[in-house]
């Protein structure tokens, strides 16, 4: 039995039983295990991979440690942002302050490494001891002449979600003081693509054959100064809502561009998101050479697909994962593959994302919100899941327990995104559920029995 | 001209409470805790994670921001009791944070109200460590939770023929070497902590709550009772170790070691099993020593006067150097993160005493690292995987030991200690030098 503790117990459902809406959006319940982060991790997964950034951490060294190069966002240029910077503040700094040290620190670094802006996280202490962060970034800023802004994003105030909305804050900042002259009207901004693994440059390929301009991408192989025009563009286009819908907001209403949401995980969801930016621009010649790059790239495809989906249909899949858009595209992804959702869940839906969820699942799906390892593991075993999506922290819990697993990770080196994307997915999938090793394993003689 | 930076660009060094969450998970059926904000916990797993690769169970208190206001009480209380409830555990481990050591949690008083709320009830035993993250390194969290453990379990009692081996941060494989070791020589002793199972088990049938293995709690209990404790770690001489509360304290014999890493090293430490043991060292370890001074023999050109760079904590850089110098390498940088003096104090005696100078670096990052590397020069650099970025930079081999290893298999498995772990280490040192010279060849030689 998958024991839930009781303060959890409305953020577990089973499709088909009962149909009260989903608890969500909670701080995490202390105890529990979450697998998210905190609200420093939120600001720096979406700001880190702006690379011509400098990105220093104000704080003691762990939240600095354990974030060194932590994704696998390329840089078709600079790489300042794999670099990890931290005032490493020590007890005295915590008794008499840290400001001085932040600001010989940051000029010392701009000095150095000529960034095209600063951003400073503030860590949990940094509220709690008091400094003055955004006066130190305003006078630094001044001095050096380039935007140096603090990003509010103490871990205990929130969740992880709280700390992309303070990453937005300082796109926001960003946004609107550039020069947008010479951009086409046919111009868009990618949001929330991070290019793990060079993911932002296929989608951008894909628009330049659709005859689409990209302004900027935030954050996937951003640079500061395309940020700072990125108001020029006549539309945004958001993938994983969950961190960037807040940023798209705030450019509709300062700048009135208005966006669309969409996902590029799966031929369906990708091909829907190209026609969707196509018909926005209403341009008979955008459209015909969308209808084209989809028919060609699905050709391309779609035969070794295929090949996969003969030996991986009936295979049950559980999936757990940070914003619950990307859960909607690997449910379809995996249906085109032939196999079934068993086991849901995501760290940061909403309401209407677990309600979208509960529409397109099974019956007896086990739906969960920031689920904890021994809910995941549980629930996995129990559905008898054959594969399991998720990160790294989910990957050791499956292979313990003799189940596939799929990276769907901030550090993985394949790209999942676009129809390569659903190829590699595919293979990737098929590679894991497929391994002879799982024989081995004392679970293997025991499945179907549960 | 070096110029020094007021940051820290990439550190080479951790956060104390995840050397404190290692020695949690080196004790049976303990859950550590974290007492801070969420991520703590989850930024440590995944760390250890990506090291071990096996499931990592941490849990938080996880602060909100009326807690970090009112003080971490309630959340520290519902943390406790959803862990119980979920977990089961027959202890918690619990530790501070930089969060709730600033606003002043007092997490004593805090246990205490707790143990009252539930009194009358069994409940696990409760161990817990100061450990903000503004003060010192990961070891520091470390060697505290050690001292925490020994201080909360160490009793008086009939003296045991019994010894504990304070074996410090090294690998799962490490730890069962040692415990092979013990049985060798016939000694009845444990490790401390042992995480060879928590850290590096097998897989399951089903999911365990808490992994298992561990020192377990009647071994904890005889602490005060061993005759003996060998406690690995130059950076522990004259401090206030465990090694140095249970002598001080219960009359335990104190054995101050270096990490037994190299022959002149490793002989030392099975002299002093020797003694205690009352008998000569078993002819399987001979033997091992001798196989390693053949493959010394066989290998000595391909290293005499290569220079090395050495980097990670500091008690290990010590061992690793030792081994270096006896080998006829010159281990041009020694570096870590930490700064206690002892890395400076041991290496220039090592330095005096082989007559070659090395450069020195406590309180260094891997930036001073790339630094230093720039001018001297190394044939290799020695430590963790986060010196890979400067290994590809440079284009200089990495050999890989030690915490983390995150960029390939098997961390977790890798031997360092005795004649065993010295013989792969050194036939991997070689061969990595071999093979570097073969690629960079215009002929492809293939023999040596």
């Amino acid at each position: 039995m998958t024991r839930v503790l009781p303060q959890r117990k409305d953020q577990v459902q089973c499709k088909g039983s009962g149909a009260s809406p989903m608890a969500c959006e909670r701080h995490s319940v202390a105890g529990s295990v979450s697998q998210r982060a905190c609200v420093f991790c939120g600001s720096r997964v979406v700001l880190y991979p702006v690379v011509d950034a400098l990105h220093l951490i104000h704080g003691p060294i762990g939240c600095a440690a354990y974030t060194w190069d932590i994704r696998g966002a390329l840089s078709s240029g600079p790489d300042l942002h794999r670099m990890s910077f931290s005032t490493d503040l020590r007890e005295k700094d915590v008794i008499y302050g840290g400001e001085k040290k932040l600001e010989t620190a940051l000029l010392e670094l701009i000095e150095e490494y000529h960034p095209r802006a600063a951003f400073v996280y503030t860590t949990c202490i940094v509220g709690i001891i008091g400094d003055d962060v955004d006066a130190v970034c305003k006078r630094v800023g001044e001095r050096v002449g380039i935007p140096v802004f603090a990003v509010h994003s103490e871990g205990f105030k929130g969740t992880k979600k709280d700390g992309y909305r303070a990453a937005c804050d300082v796109l926001a900042k960003l946004v609107g003081t550039g020069d947008t002259r010479g951009i086409s009207p046919f111009s868009i901004n990618i949001l929330g693509d991070f290019n793990i693994a060079g993911e932002t440059w296929m989608i951008t390929e894909y628009y330049r054959r659709m005859g689409i301009s990209v302004v900027s991408t935030i954050t996937g192989d951003a640079r500061v100064d395309d940020i700072r025009r990125s108001h020029g563009a006549a539309l945004n286009v958001v993938q994983c809502s969950g961190s960037m819908m807040y940023l798209a907001r705030r450019m509709e209403q300062d700048y009135g561009i208005p966006f669309t949401r969409v996902s590029y995980f799966g031929m369906e969801d990708t091909s829907q998101a190209l026609f969707a930016v196509a018909r926005f621009f209403n341009d008979s010649e955008i459209l015909a050479r969308t209808s084209d790059l989809v028919e060609k790239e699905t050709a391309r495809v779609m035969e070794e697909i295929n090949q996969y989906r003969r030996h991986l249909n009936g295979k049950k899949a559980a999936i757990y994962v940070g914003g619950a858009f990307k859960a909607f595209s690997l449910i379809k992804a995996l249906r085109m593959l032939g196999m079934k959702t068993v086991v849901v869940g995501s760290q940061t839906g909403n309401a209407e994302d677990y309600e979208r969820l509960r529409a397109m699942c099974d019956e007896g799906t086990v739906i969960l919100d920031d689920s904890n390892p021994l809910e995941l593991a549980s629930f996995s075993q129990q559905k008898n899941a054959d594969l399991f999506i998720g990160g790294v922290k989910e990957r050791p819990m499956a292979y313990k327990l003799g189940m596939a697993f799929c990276d769907h990770n901030h550090s993985r080196k394949y790209a999942l995104a676009g129809y390569q994307g659903m190829l590699n997915f595919a293979k990737e999938v098929y590679s894991s559920v497929m391994s002879p090793v799982w024989k081995f394993s004392p679970r293997a003689g025991k499945r179907g029995a549960q | 001209m070096k110029r020094n930076f007021t940051a820290t660009r990439n550190p080479c060094k951790l956060c104390a409470p995840l050397g404190a969450a290692v020695v949690y998970q080196g004790v049976e059926g303990c859950l550590p805790i974290l007492h801070g904000s969420q991520g703590c916990s989850t930024y440590i797993r995944r760390y250890f994670i990506n090291h071990f690769r096996e499931p990592v169970d941490i849990a938080s208190s996880n602060f909100s921001e009326s807690t970090a206001i009112f003080g971490g009480q309630s959340n520290l209380i519902q943390a406790l009791e959803n862990v119980l409830n979920q977990y089961e555990p027959q202890m918690i481990g619990l530790a501070t944070t930089c969060l709730s050591e600033t606003i002043g949690d007092n997490v004593s008083l805090i246990l205490n109200e707790f143990r009252k709320k539930y009194a009358g009830k069994e409940l696990p035993e409760i161990i817990y460590t100061s450990t903000p993250s503004y003060s010192g390194t990961h070891m520091d969290g470390f060697h505290a939770a050690v001292l925490s453990f020994i201080q909360h379990f160490a009793q008086e009692g009939p003296r045991l023929d019994q010894m504990l081996v304070l074996s410090n941060f090294i690998s799962p494989e490490d730890i069962r070497y040692l415990k092979q070791v013990l049985a060798d020589f016939g000694i009845d002793g444990f490790i401390f902590p042992d995480y060879s199972d928590t850290f590096d088990g097998e897989t399951w049938e089903s999911y365990r709550r808490i992994p298992e293995g561990g020192t377990t709690r009647r071994q904890l209990q005889s602490l005060g009772q061993c005759r003996h404790c060998i406690e690995f770690g130059a950076s522990l001489d004259g401090t206030v170790s465990g090694a140095a509360y249970l002598e001080k304290s219960f009359g335990v014999e104190r054995h101050g070691l270096n990490l037994p890493i190299g022959i002149n090293l490793t002989d030392r430490f099975f002299e002093v099993l020797s003694v205690i043991a009352g008998r000569d060292i078993p002819s399987k370890y001979l033997k091992q020593r001798g196989r390693l001074i053949d493959g010394y023999a066989d290998a000595h050109k391909y290293v005499f006067g290569k220079k090395a760079a050495v980097f990670g904590e500091e008690d290990f850089v010590i061992a690793l150097t030792h081994f270096l110098f006896e080998i006829g390498v010159v281990p041009a940088l020694c570096a870590t993160g930490s700064s206690t003096g002892t890395l400076r104090r041991e290496i220039e005696k090592l330095s005096n005493d082989y007559g070659h100078p090395v450069i020195v670096r406590e309180g260094a990052d891997f930036e001073d690292v790339a630094s230093d590397v720039e001018l001297i020069a190394p044939d290799f650099l020695l430590g963790n995987s986060k010196g890979y970025a400067l290994s590809r930079k440079m284009k200089v081999p990495l050999i890989r030991v030690g915490f983390p290893i995150h960029d390939r298999i098997g961390g977790q498995r890798i031997l360092h200690l005795g004649y065993q772990g010295t013989q792969s280490l050194f036939d991997n040192l070689v061969n990595t030098l071999i093979a570097h010279e073969q690629e960079q060849s215009c002929v492809g030689y293939t023999f040596m």
